[in-house]
C-alpha cells in the first residue's frame, strides 16, 4: 500500500513539476516530502523545479529566531464547541504575525472532529473549528488569501479509539505551513 | 476537471485494479430473529444439462430467506422426500415435518440459455402459491436465485424481497495517519463485492441515484472535498460540487436531475444548496448561521429534510425544495440528525441520542411518534431497503465498523460479518 501511494504521489509530483496546470499545493508538497525523504535523490530531480521552497526554509529560519512557531500547530477544542481557548492566544499570533510578514507564505487549517455525532454533522463541526482559528489568524494580520481551511470531521482521526483521551486527541485544528 | 485531477483519477483506478483490494466478503447473521420464523421446506431443485449443475439455486434461496430473519428452513437432510415438480409432492410429508410451505423447482440447460421453473405450496390447503419460470445466461445465476427469493419472500409476506439490491459502503484500512479508503458496491447477501474507487484520503456520503446506476460521494483525494458522480458500469465519473471549504452529504432528488448538498461559508456555516446533476447552476436552500447539513428529499421531491443546529442542538427540519420557510420535524430528545425518508413516505430514520447513546430511530412523519431500534453506543448512518422494511446502518463493536441490519418494527436484527476491515456508511441501493 505504501509503495502505491508514493508511485501515485510520485505521478502526481512529476505532473506538478512539467504541467502546466499545478494540482493543489497540498498534494504536490506533501509528495515532494514524501519523495525526499524515501525515495532519495531520483524523485527529488522531479521536484526541484519548485523554486520557492529554498526561499519558504529561509523565511522560516528568519521567523523562527525571533519566535517560536513550529511548522506544525495543533489546537485542541472542546466537546461540540468551536470557541479557540485562550491558551493558543500567542502561539496563534505569532502565526498571524509570520503571515502578514511573509505575504508569499500559505497556511493550511484542517478541522476534525471526534466520533460522536453524524458523519457530515462532524464535517460542520470541524469547518467551524477550522474558521475559528483562521479568524483569529486573520485579527493577527494575515490575509485571507493566504489561509486555506478543510474539514475532515471524523474522517481522520489523530488516534483511532472511543475513549475520552481518543476524543480529546481528534478534536482539533492541525496548521501545517505550505 | 483539470488535466492533473484528471491523471490521479485515472492512476487510482489502475492501481485498484493491479493491486487486488483486501477481499472482506460480508456474511449476514442474524442476531434476533422473528418471534415466530415461518418453517419453509427449500427442496434441492433438479438439475438437467449435459454438464456439471452450475449453481445450488435452492441453497441461494434457502440463504435469502433464512438470512431476513423471518423464516425457519427445513434441513435437507430431515426432508422425507425431495421432489422437484408439484405434481410430485405428498404434502403428507410436509405437514408431519410441520413446514408451512414447501419450494421445489428445477434448472435446466439449453445450450447457452439455462431456465429456472419453480412453484411454492402451502402445504396445509395443498394449493399452489406462487410458480413461475426465469430465462437466463449462465453469469445470472446468484441473481436468478435471488429473484425466486424475492418472488418467495412478497407471496408469503406480502412484502416486496430485496435480495436483489446491492450495498454501497465505505471501507477503511490501516491506522492513522496512514489509512486506505474504499468506495465499495456489493450484492445484498454480501457477494460480488466490487471496489468502484480507492484512495489514501477519505471518502465519504456515498449516495445511490434513482435507477441505481450512478453513485454520488465526496472524496478528499485532492486534499479537499469533492462530490462527484461515479456511473457503475462504466466508472467514470464528473465532479459536480468542487466550492472553497465544505462540499459534502449529496442526496439525489427523486427524478434523478438533482442533487441537494452542502456547502459551506467564509464563517464556517454550512447551508442546503440544489445543484444540478448535468449542467450548472445552484439554488440555495438555508441562509442561516448554523450547520445546515445532511438533507434528504420527500419522496414526492418538494419537501428537503435536514440536520440543523439552529436551535442549539441539531434537530431535523424541513424546507420547501423550492425555499422558504423552514419548519422543524423531531421534537423528541436533545440530538435528532442525519434524516433518511422511507420508500412510502410516511417514516424517517434518524441517528438519535438515547440517553448518552447514539441510536438509529424511527419517526412517523403524521403522528411525531418516535421509536429506537438500535442499541448500541455508536449507532449512525441508517439507510432503508427499497422495500421499507428493514434498515442497514454502522456501528462499532470491539473498537471497529462493522454494519447491522433492523426491521423497521425493531423486532428482527442481523449483523453483517466483515473480515478485517473498518466498514461504515452502509446505503441501500433502490431496486
Amino acid at each position: 500500500m505504501v509503495m502505491r501511494n508514493i508511485l501515485l504521489i510520485g505521478l502526481v509530483a512529476g505532473l506538478a513539476a512539467c504541467g502546466s496546470n499545478p494540482p493543489p499545493s497540498t498534494t504536490t508538497s506533501s509528495g515532494g516530502d514524501l519523495l525526499s525523504s524515501s525515495s532519495g535523490s531520483d524523485s527529488g530531480a522531479s521536484t526541484s523545479g519548485t523554486s520557492d521552497s529554498s526561499i519558504r526554509s529561509v523565511g522560516l529560519d528568519d521567523e523562527m529566531a525571533v519566535e517560536d512557531t513550529a511548522d506544525s500547530l495543533i489546537i485542541y477544542f472542546e466537546y461540540d464547541r468551536s470557541e479557540v481557548s485562550a491558551q493558543y492566544a500567542d502561539i496563534l499570533a505569532s502565526h498571524g504575525r509570520r503571515l502578514a510578514q511573509n505575504p508569499g507564505q500559505r497556511l493550511r487549517l484542517e478541522g476534525h472532529a471526534d466520533e460522536r455525532g453524524t458523519r457530515e454533522y462532524n464535517i460542520g463541526l470541524g469547518e467551524r473549528r477550522a474558521q475559528a482559528v483562521r479568524r483569529v489568524l486573520l485579527i493577527s494580520g494575515a490575509s485571507a488569501g493566504q489561509i486555506s481551511t478543510v474539514s475532515y470531521g471524523e474522517e481522520r482521526p489523530a488516534s483511532l479509539g472511543s475513549t475520552e483521551s481518543d476524543y480529546e486527541k481528534n478534536r482539533r485544528v492541525e496548521l501545517s505551513w505550505r | 476537471m483539470n488535466k492533473s485531477s484528471v491523471f490521479i483519477l485515472v492512476v487510482v483506478m489502475l492501481l485498484g485494479t493491479i493491486a487486488a483490494p483486501l477481499r472482506a466478503e460480508l456474511v449476514i447473521e442474524i442476531t434476533r430473529g422473528a418471534t415466530r420464523p415461518i418453517p419453509i421446506a427449500i427442496v434441492p431443485f433438479g438439475w438437467s444439462g449435459s454438464e456439471q449443475q452450475p449453481a445450488d439455486i435452492a441453497a441461494i434461496v434457502r440463504s435469502d430467506l433464512t438470512g431476513s430473519g423471518r423464516f425457519n428452513a427445513l434441513d435437507r437432510s430431515d426432508m422425507l422426500e425431495q421432489p422437484t415438480r408439484g405434481v410430485d409432492i405428498d404434502f403428507d410429508n410436509w405437514r408431519v415435518v410441520a413446514v408451512d410451505y414447501v419450494l421445489v423447482g428445477e434448472l435446466a440447460q439449453d445450450g447457452e440459455t439455462f431456465s429456472i421453473r419453480y412453484q411454492l405450496f402451502d402445504v396445509y390447503g395443498g394449493r399452489q402459491v406462487v410458480a413461475d419460470q426465469l430465462l437466463l445466461e449462465r453469469r445470472d445465476m446468484r441473481a436468478a436465485g435471488h429473484r425466486v427469493a424475492d418472488s418467495v419472500f412478497e407471496a408469503i409476506t406480502g412484502i416486496p424481497g430485496v435480495f436483489n439490491t446491492k450495498i454501497a459502503y465505505i471501507s477503511v484500512s490501516g491506522v492513522p495517519p496512514k489509512q486506505q479508503y474504499q468506495l465499495i458496491v456489493a450484492d445484498a447477501d454480501g457477494n460480488n463485492e466490487f471496489v468502484l474507487l480507492e484512495s489514501p484520503q477519505p471518502i465519504m456520503s456515498p449516495a445511490w441515484s434513482p435507477d441505481g446506476r450512478q453513485l454520488a460521494y465526496v472524496s478528499f483525494e485532492l486534499g479537499r472535498a469533492q462530490v462527484y458522480v461515479q456511473s457503475l458500469r462504466t466508472g467514470t465519473r464528473r465532479v459536480v460540487s468542487d466550492k472553497p471549504g465544505v462540499n459534502n452529504a449529496p442526496a439525489w432528488s427523486p427524478d434523478g436531475r438533482e442533487l441537494a448538498l452542502t456547502r459551506s461559508d467564509a464563517d464556517g456555516n454550512l447551508d442546503i444548496y440544489l445543484v444540478p446533476v448535468i449542467g450548472s447552476g445552484e439554488t440555495r436552500l438555508t441562509q442561516r448561521r448554523s450547520i445546515d447539513t445532511e438533507p434528504a428529499w420527500s419522496r414526492d421531491g418538494k419537501t428537503i429534510y435536514f440536520t440543523s443546529d439552529r436551535g442549539g442542538a441539531p434537530q431535523v427540519y424541513q424546507v420547501s425544495a423550492s425555499g422558504g420557510d423552514v419548519s422543524r420535524v423531531t421534537f423528541e430528545g436533545r440530538y435528532n440528525a442525519r434524516p433518511r425518508v422511507s420508500a412510502d413516505g410516511e417514516t424517517i430514520a434518524v441517528v438519535h441520542d438515547d440517553r448518552g447513546n447514539f441510536r438509529v430511530a424511527v419517526q412517523d412523519l403524521a403522528s411525531g411518534s418516535l421509536q429506537v431500534l438500535s442499541d448500541g453506543a455508536l449507532d449512525e448512518s441508517p439507510s432503508f431497503a427499497p422495500n421499507g422494511a428493514q434498515l442497514i446502518y454502522a456501528t462499532r463493536r470491539g473498537g471497529r465498523g462493522v454494519l447491522e441490519t433492523v426491521s423497521v418494527d425493531g423486532a428482527i436484527s442481523g449483523r453483517v460479518k466483515s473480515v478485517g476491515n473498518d466498514v461504515r456508511e452502509p446505503v441501500w441501493s433502490p431496486y
